[in-house]
């Protein structure tokens, strides 16, 4: 089983409490925000904060970081500042083409050398906030052996398509289903945009539905209520793994028996629906005790 | 000599006299008889109404060295006691002892009086503020006397406190004296504080600014208890007896300590069909009704009653039919002012109805579960509440030992750091709640099961939930934020915490500030 990226909760990179406490909700990963969560005259003091806290915390979990996109006066030094702290994870924002994730490769890859740690051991992931690299979804997530997980930002996105964002999300339909295919085909993960009104609770949920079903493996939040939320709704239903269970079982059973044809209740099993079975009770598997929070 | 929780508490203290140590929750056996009231009359078509406060003091023969009491039922929007102590002190009455059954920010104003020395002693629930401060830097004649709700009911009712004049701030008061706290513009609710009072006291005034006629319904407190009458323009600040409806905390920490404390109470099996609880007012304490509720109804499953300060929140619950009464010793806010006045199953008790130790049984005896919180705990499970990091005053001990002590499982739920500091310590500053009465510690970081809860730690083996020692949470809140320098104390003792049997569970020193 791949490694769990339901929740990816943002904390603001120059909050001191908000670092320390973390690691408490249960999030599958925390991304320490020196980007948008940082005002300007606050960009230094961040980076020294994320390098403290990742040197010093042990959030129990990944740990990345969202470093400003290297295009600004600040991308290059995030990095120069925190790769030494060895983080988990580099989140690129407002990702553009491959040649930003090249850059970026290059510059962990030196990195990891001079601090002696495991070539590859940091990874990355890039958010797509514009169509240009939407366009260039599947070739940004194949840039890098480092790259596990593509994102969408919603509303950088859609201010670029000259719209709004609304309750039933269409407006980010294309965007959402064109990036999961991308991400599939690279054979990453697909993590959806944030959900920022964190007291619409039904909305939110709603939301969730949608993008399970379309295929994203999980959802950037902005606040530690969202955790448990995202994890109700990734984890499989009681119904769902009786299903999975049932549906290995006949095809067990098919298998001893050397049946070509497998069914159950009256319904035929093809190879697809197995796989589905196993991911689910894999799924199931690596979320029992981990949806706690 | 010590404690038997190992706290150093002199057998003499200046002011108080001979103490005797707390020796064991249960360990005290009382003996001997309830004290009572003065014998009193009141002739057939006699008048109770006086002109003022002023004229009740006189009225009552208020002298110097007596003891007055007063209930916190109008909390902040209080408009009476500072009003009673003024005029005692224009009439020149001096070395009196305020007995209140506890004191808010409001009553800050009555500092001027004890630098001048009209009060010289006060026996209450606990401090905040500027008072707590004041009181902190020893300015009393005899230390500060802290009892917990119920050890205040068991002190009046034993006789340790004996009033002279209670005051009693009364909502709704007929021409005879019958009170309730539900009808008028300062309704507060129960008056569940005021009913020992009430009965024990030699005299009662009752201060009202909504005089009904005979008879009035419902009574709280009876006209065979009250002595005078004064109407006055207002009693209370609505705004500041109650707030609107208190909500649950959005507070993502507070939200996740609840979450755990419900869990923990579902694990350990209490939460069965007609079980009964208690929830604290403060955030997170509060905040576990909610997963409680959700608990209950995917369950199916009703509680019994609730007991305790009450909440809108349980309020509703009991109306959705999640449990079958309230036992409501103080209303929080406005719904549950409400919900008292129309609901029959919502019941207003006394402050021995539900806490005194040594009467026949109160109703905290009957308690499944209480979710407390603290203002620190330590390695042997003793909660303060009363004192903050500097040693200073600022809380009240409230239902806290009593509820603990009463209840089959008791959660102390609290942050492990509260900024830069541990809340988990080796030892707390002061004890109000002793160890031995408290199951289990829920912070944000982990949770510790009392070690003699054998029970409890086994149901919780498989819950998932992050079990770990008392040692292990404290090292993790040490290892954040380093060991917390003791506090420099002199040998002042300003204030003494009696635990709700009578005996001395710590004192308070005096910090050199």
């Amino acid at each position: 089983m791949e490694k769990l990226r339901r929740s990816m909760m943002f904390v603001p990179g120059n909050n001191p409490g908000m670092l320390l406490n973390a690691g408490i909700y249960g999030a599958d990963t925390i991304i320490l925000d020196c980007e948008d969560a940082v005002a300007i005259t606050e960009k230094d003091s961040a980076r020294n904060l994320v390098f403290q806290a990742i040197s010093e915390i042990n959030y129990g979990t990944e740990v990345a970081v969202r470093i400003n996109h290297i295009s600004t006066p600040f991308g290059w030094d995030d990095l120069k500042r925190i790769l030494p702290a060895k983080p988990d994870l580099i989140r690129l924002p407002m990702c553009q083409g491959p040649d930003e994730i090249r850059q970026i490769d290059e510059f962990i890859s030196e990195a990891e050398q001079k601090n002696k740690f495991p070539a590859g051991s940091i990874k990355m992931m890039a958010a797509v906030e514009t169509p240009k690299g939407l366009r260039l979804a599947y070739e940004i997530a194949s840039a890098s052996p480092r790259m596990v997980a593509l994102a969408i930002g919603a509303e950088d996105f859609i201010a670029n398509l000259k719209t709004t964002r609304s309750k039933l999300g269409r407006e980010l339909l294309a965007a959402r289903g064109q990036l999961v295919l991308a991400a599939r085909e690279a054979g990453i993960q697909c993590i959806d945009t944030v959900f920022s009104d964190i007291n619409d609770e039904e909305g939110f949920k709603k939301e969730l539905e949608l993008i399970k079903e379309m295929g994203f493996d999980g959802k950037s939040v902005v606040n530690p209520r969202q955790v448990s939320v995202v994890h109700d709704f990734f984890a499989p239903t009681a119904k769902e793994i009786d299903h999975a269970q049932r549906v290995l079982a006949a095809y067990q059973e098919a298998l001893e028996k050397k049946s070509g044809v497998i069914s159950l209740n009256g319904k035929m099993i093809d190879l697809p629906i197995v796989a589905r079975a196993e991911r689910t009770l894999a799924y199931a598997k690596a979320t029992a005790g981990k949806g706690g929070k | 000599m010590k404690n038997s929780i190992g706290r150093e508490i002199p057998e003499f203290i200046p002011g108080l006299g001979k103490v005797t140590g707390f020796g064991g929750a249960f360990a005290r056996k009382p003996v001997g008889r309830t004290a009572g009231a003065a014998l009193s009359t009141c002739l057939p078509r006699a008048d109770k109404l006086l002109a003022s406060i002023e004229t009740a003091i006189d009225a009552v023969g208020l002298k110097d060295g007596m003891t007055i009491s007063f209930h916190h039922h109008f909390r902040n929007g209080d408009r009476i006691l500072n009003r009673v102590v003024e005029a005692i002190a224009k009439k020149g009455i001096r070395d009196i002892t305020l007995s209140p059954s506890s004191l808010n920010t409001v009553n800050d104003a009555l500092i001027p009086y004890i630098e001048q020395g009209v009060i010289t002693a006060i026996e209450t629930s606990g401090a905040r503020g500027k008072m707590g401060r004041f009181l902190t830097e020893g300015h009393l004649k005899k230390p500060l006397h802290i009892r917990s709700h119920g050890g205040r009911a068991q002190a009046i009712e034993s006789g340790a406190i004996h009033i002279d004049v209670a005051f009693l701030g009364a909502p709704a008061c007929d021409r005879y004296g019958n009170i309730n706290g539900i009808q008028g513009q300062s309704a507060c609710g129960s008056l569940g504080y005021a009913i020992q009072d009430a009965a024990y006291a030699d005299q009662v005034v009752a201060i009202t600014d909504n005089l009904m006629p005979h008879p009035l319904f419902p009574i709280s407190i009876p006209q065979t208890q009250v002595d005078y009458i004064v109407v006055v323009d207002s009693i209370g600040d609505p705004a500041g007896i109650a707030s609107g409806a208190l909500r649950y905390t959005k507070d993502p920490k507070e939200l996740l300590i609840a979450k755990y404390a419900a869990d923990v109470m579902d694990y350990s099996g209490y939460l069965q069909q007609d079980f009964s609880m208690q929830l604290g007012s403060g955030g997170a304490s509060m905040a576990v009704g909610r997963f409680i509720k959700t608990k209950m109804l995917e369950r199916g499953i009703t509680g019994s009653f609730g007991v305790g300060g009450m909440t809108g929140v349980f309020a509703e619950m009991m109306e959705e039919g999640l449990f079958k009464m309230m036992f409501d010793v103080q209303s929080f806010d406005i719904p549950a002012i409400d919900s008292i006045k129309k609901n029959s199953n919502h019941l207003e008790m006394s402050a021995s109805y539900y806490a005194n130790p040594h009467n026949s049984g109160a109703i905290v005896n009957n308690l499944d579960a209480v979710i407390l919180s603290a203002t620190e705990v330590d390695v042997d499970f003793n909660v303060n509440v009363i004192t903050d990091s500097n040693g200073v005053i600022m809380g009240a001990s409230g239902g806290h030992c009593d509820t603990a002590a009463g209840a089959k499982l008791t959660i102390v739920v609290a942050p492990l750091l509260r900024g830069r500091l541990p809340m988990v310590k080796d030892a707390v500053q002061t004890v109000v709640t002793p160890g031995e009465t408290v199951d289990a510690i829920v912070t944000e970081r982990g949770i510790a099961i009392n070690p003699k809860r054998l029970d409890i730690i086994d149901n919780l083996k498989n819950s998932g939930l992050p079990i770990m020692s008392i040692h292990e949470l404290k090292d993790i809140a040490y290892k954040l934020c380093g060991k917390p320098e003791a506090i420099q104390l002199s040998d002042e003792i300003v204030g003494v915490v009696e635990y709700r049997d009578g005996t001395i569970i710590d004192v308070i020193r005096r910090p050199i500030f």
